[in-house]
């Protein structure tokens, strides 16, 4: 009736993750009993869970993201203190078997449920703002999207509670992810979170790679577009691209795990490299998922704050498309060492070294687009210049580990994971952290505490160098990755001055929680009723914040690049449009009720209920088919409403 | 001795916050206790900085000159970015302004041949290194090579030396001088085979075999471990590898050959049983091609792991 699912299955001999367990159950009971006495549920539901609008989508995004750092940072603390205590003779507070499942857990999170969640909502929020439009191509997709990604974070989190995590890594290679060495349901919980929230990314990719390429405002040619649109464009054209690679791959190791396949197990003709293989084919350009995005914010904070164009738009697009293309030729670089011939190695190291060039001629451009600028230091710029400094660090250590013959020895060393935290949070955190500052007003119309966020920003940059200068010194001399236990007692100060880092680092999260809390209270004194706090360039500027839920009362008529801005330059004095009624998708609630039964389902496969998940799995599929039957998907607003609405906004 | 060690490293993160604008007095200062900390660390140096071998060497030499490539252009814009940032503040009136110059197609020629250059460099460092370092490649040297076959166990080292028909635990023992060709494989799961002294890494992956060829110039004892991750035991999956002098090697085989067990079908079976932090062994004797069986017997597909899905009753019982 249960499957394997039995109270086996709950912790309750171990004390430390049933300590973790109960915090997390009693902050979910927390939240959900202050919701209820405050009665915020049919608000809740009315204007976010059921909302297909593309901002309200947006935020829920990055607020999964921001909840989930919370989690993936744990796992990191936890992970940093055992190695710097179990030295030696020590064996520290963490037996192999809950480590290991911490530092997989460390990776899935913070690359499905942290960064991608942080860079679809930034994408979600500006794209279509940008565009000068009044949503996504799909609303109510978007909103299924969502739901599926948020159903994948619970999945995860469940394991905290109901059974374990996978103990693979967080690339889960075959064979030991497989059902000889990974019985338990560790791996499926794995597979099925990442399954589930990977259709939820494709649609995404779907979604907004529609939307760029059919859905702008009049006027907005390829060439006009703001380049954060261009780098979403790239990023969600890698989606569509890549992620039925990762689908693809984890089903033929979901069949070799519940039918006894034998895709990439030792016997019977099974090969662990085709996963390997495929598991980077769909690994590298998911890299640039997430990074093409941050140089698109980073775009705009550059050119927004020096108060002058982008330098070299023209470079910048090219650059962009030519990172999307050869993304697609390097993944061989994340296995040199498993003995493929000189010339396979020599080829992807030579492709990987030749990503550095867009790169750097994007590095160049935003550099030239600070020169003879004027320079505004808010949050976001702070940001831009730790990236710009940090991320060249990383650009040369990741081209030093390009060479094959220097991977030989650095290989999954600490040198590694310095140089993948030394990009993704000096380049996506830093990236999204900027996009989060720089549009919060725009969603919200008031701005958040400089303060608070420059102290945050000091305290991620000096955290980040603190942690990972010493991993890079660490992989120099010969310490490998995932060591639950570190054999040589000289390598302890320097893992200590990372565990300093960390702190430090959260420090850093614990500015932004107070930037936020800080920011809300004092909320009345950062109004800000122009809409156009920063003196944009791009049209999401030019429209009141919170923009109203059409976006624009008359789509905006786009003759240049940076289009707000020469509208501003030329002045011409606001005529009143006449405007017309407008059509709006309408709330819908297949989002949500697609991603409770995928949880089901989910949950079901990975305790082996099949009736459960075959009743999950029909329930989730009549649902998205009943709201894609559905005629009543759009609403209109008359215009003598907008006109009424517009008046008011524009009198304030 | 040391100082040169961390040049790079240092090197490569110094700018990072020597001149960066704004408050920073305190980010200086944790810079500087970094930095003291890592040559003090390093004391006891045995990674890859300190190379006991000619391809170890070569490595380290590889490393050193593509970093040396790179800060050419690094450090400028690092210091650019922060010399850029700094002088054209809003506030700093004597800065010039120019709002609209977004494009200069020189200025713009040169931002794409920086880098291109850089690579066209590095990518011969890559092609020439990438094959004068192929791990197949035997090193050429007076003394012929000595084989040693390697097999990843759940969790530890089998070494075989198939000429001299003997086997090692988590130890192993080379002629120093002589280049040793090793036939790799796992009886499990993914491993890498590193010893950072000697050089490079390789995979050793369930029936299949990689080629891997090293050499130590000097007797002395190099920590060797698994460089990927393999499950609960992995952490303790060590072996020091000892370099002998040639006449020392071959006393070793002599006195291994007269004690120990022999390593037959049945002690086979009972060491690949998983275990953690095994201690040094040998074993006098090695049943012929005992490599090519181990590979044969990864791949075959025993009778229990038929039933091994998910849906089949037995397994769902024991899970």
């Amino acid at each position: 009736m249960l499957g394997r699912l039995s109270w086996a299955a709950i912790p309750l001999d171990q004390p430390l993750p049933l300590y973790a367990m109960g915090v997390v159950v009693l902050g979910i009971l927390a939240v959900l009993a202050l919701v209820t006495v405050k009665g915020w549920w049919p608000y809740l539901w009315r204007e976010w869970i059921t909302s297909v609008d593309h901002k309200r989508i947006g935020v829920m995004y990055v607020i999964l993201g921001l909840v989930m750092l919370l989690r993936g940072y744990s796992d990191a603390i936890m992970m940093r203190t055992q190695q710097a205590i179990a030295v030696g003779n020590a064996q520290g507070y963490l037996p192999p078997d809950h480590y290991d499942q911490i530092f997989s857990a460390h990776g899935s999170i913070m690359i499905f449920f942290v960064a991608m969640p942080l860079v679809i909502g930034l994408m979600n929020f500006a794209v279509p703002l940008q565009l000068g439009v009044r949503d996504v191509a799909f609303p109510t997709l978007n909103s299924v999207s969502f739901w599926l990604t948020a159903t994948g974070a619970l999945l995860i989190n469940v394991s905290l509670v109901i059974g374990s995590f996978a103990r693979t890594g967080w690339m889960g290679y075959p064979p030991l992810s497989e059902l000889a060495f990974s019985p338990d349901e560790g791996v499926d919980y794995y597979l099925w979170s990442l399954q589930i929230s990977g259709i939820g990314t494709l649609l995404t990719g779907v979604n907004f790679v529609t939307t760029i390429l059919k859905l702008r405002a009049p006027g907005m040619t390829y060439m006009r577009m703001p380049v954060f649109c261009w780098t979403a464009l790239a990023s969600n054209l890698l989606i569509v691209a890549a992620f039925p690679i990762l689908t693809a791959t984890f089903v033929m190791l979901l069949l070799d795990r519940y039918l006894g396949f034998h895709f990439f197990t030792n016997d019977a003709g099974g090969n662990q490299m085709m996963y390997v293989n495929l598991f980077w084919a769909w690994g590298h350009p998911e890299v640039y998922i997430l990074i093409l995005p941050a140089f698109g914010v980073f775009s705009e904070v550059a050119a927004t704050f020096s108060g002058k164009g982008l330098f070299s738009y023209r470079s910048m697009v090219l650059a962009t498309l030519g990172i999307c293309i050869l993304s697609f030729m390097v993944w061989l670089h994340h296995f040199f060492t498993m003995g493929a011939g000189a010339d396979v190695n020599a080829f992807f190291g030579i492709m990987s070294a030749i990503i550095a060039v867009p790169t750097g001629a994007k590095v160049f451009n935003w550099l030239f687009t600070l020169y003879r600028g004027r320079i505004v230091f808010k949050t976001p710029v702070l940001f831009l210049v730790g990236f710009m400094v940090t991320f060249v660090i990383g650009g040369l250590t990741g081209v030093l580990l390009a060479v094959p013959p220097v991977d030989f020895v650095l290989h999954n060393s600490a040198f590694l994971v310095a140089h993948f935290h030394n990009v993704i949070i000096g380049g996506v955190v830093y990236g999204a952290l900027a996009g989060y500052n720089y549009w919060f007003p725009k969603a919200f119309g008031f701005t958040l505490d400089e303060w608070w966020g420059k102290a945050s920003f000091w305290c991620w940059l000096i955290g980040f160098y603190l942690a990972f200068t010493p991993l890079y010194v660490l992989g120099l001399m010969g310490m490998t990755r995932r060591l639950q236990h570190i054999p040589d007692p000289s390598w302890q100060p320097l893992l200590l001055v990372a565990e300093a880092g960390a702190i430090v680092i959260f420090c850093g999260i614990l500015c932004q929680i107070a930037q936020l809390y800080v920011s809300i209270r004092t909320r009345e004194q950062r109004l800000d009723l122009t809409g156009d706090p920063w003196n944009g360039r791009t049209l999401e500027w030019s429209t009141s914040s919170p923009p109203p839920a059409y976006n624009y009362a008359v789509l905006p008529r786009v003759e240049t690049i940076d289009a707000f801005w020469h509208k501003k330059r030329t002045g011409r004095a606001p005529v009143e449009p006449a405007y017309e009624n407008i059509e709006m998708p309408r709330n819908s609630p297949a989002g949500f009720i697609t991603a409770f039964f995928a949880v089901v389902m989910g949950f079901a496969l990975i305790w082996h209920i099949w009736w459960m998940a075959i009743v999950g799995l029909l329930a989730a599929a009549v649902t998205v088919l009943v709201a894609g039957w559905s005629d009543e998907r759009e609403h209109e607003i008359s215009a003598t409403e907008i006109a009424q609405m517009e008046r008011a906004r524009l009198g304030a | 001795m040391h100082n040169w060690r961390h040049a790079s490293p240092d090197a490569l993160h110094g700018p990072a916050s020597n001149a960066r604008p704004g408050p920073r007095r305190s980010g200086l200062l944790r810079w500087v206790i970094v930095c003291a900390a890592a040559p003090i660390a390093s004391c006891q140096q045995t990674g890859v900085l300190d190379p006991q071998g000619p391809i170890a060497s070569a490595e380290r030499l590889l490393l050193i000159n593509s970093t040396a490539i790179m800060l050419v252009v690094v450090v400028p814009v690092i210091l650019a970015t922060l010399g850029f940032a700094w002088w054209y503040r809003s506030s700093n009136a004597r800065a010039s302004h120019s709002p609209d110059e977004a494009f200069e197609g020189r200025i713009e020629f040169v931002v794409w041949s920086i880098p291109a250059l850089i690579v066209i460099l590095l990518g011969g460092v890559i092609w020439i290194g990438s094959h004068q370092l192929d791990p197949r490649a035997q090193i050429p040297a007076k003394a012929d090579p000595l084989r040693v076959d390697v097999v990843a166990l759940d969790w530890k080292w089998l070494f075989i030396y198939p000429d001299q028909g003997i086997a090692a635990v988590n130890q192993l023992v080379i002629p120093a001088g002589t280049p040793v060709h090793f036939r790799l494989t796992s009886a499990t799961v993914m491993n890498s085979f590193f010893v950072p002294q000697l050089g490079s890494q390789i995979y050793t992956m369930g029936g299949m075999t990689t080629h891997l060829n090293l050499l130590a110039d000097e007797p002395g004892e190099y920590p060797g471990f698994s460089a990927n991750f393999s499950g609960d035991g992995f952490a303790e999956m060590r072996f020091i590898a000892k370099a002998v002098p040639a006449g020392d090697f071959n006393a070793w085989v002599t006195q291994v050959r007269g004690a120990g067990s022999a390593l037959d079908d049945a002690g086979y079976a009972a060491l690949a049983k998983p275990s953690k932090a095994v201690p040094p062994a040998t074993y006098r004797s090695v049943e012929p091609n005992m490599f090519e069986r181990i590979i044969d017997q990864t791949t075959a597909v025993p009778e229990k792991a038929r039933a091994g899905a998910a849906w089949c009753p037995p397994v769902q019982a024991g899970g």
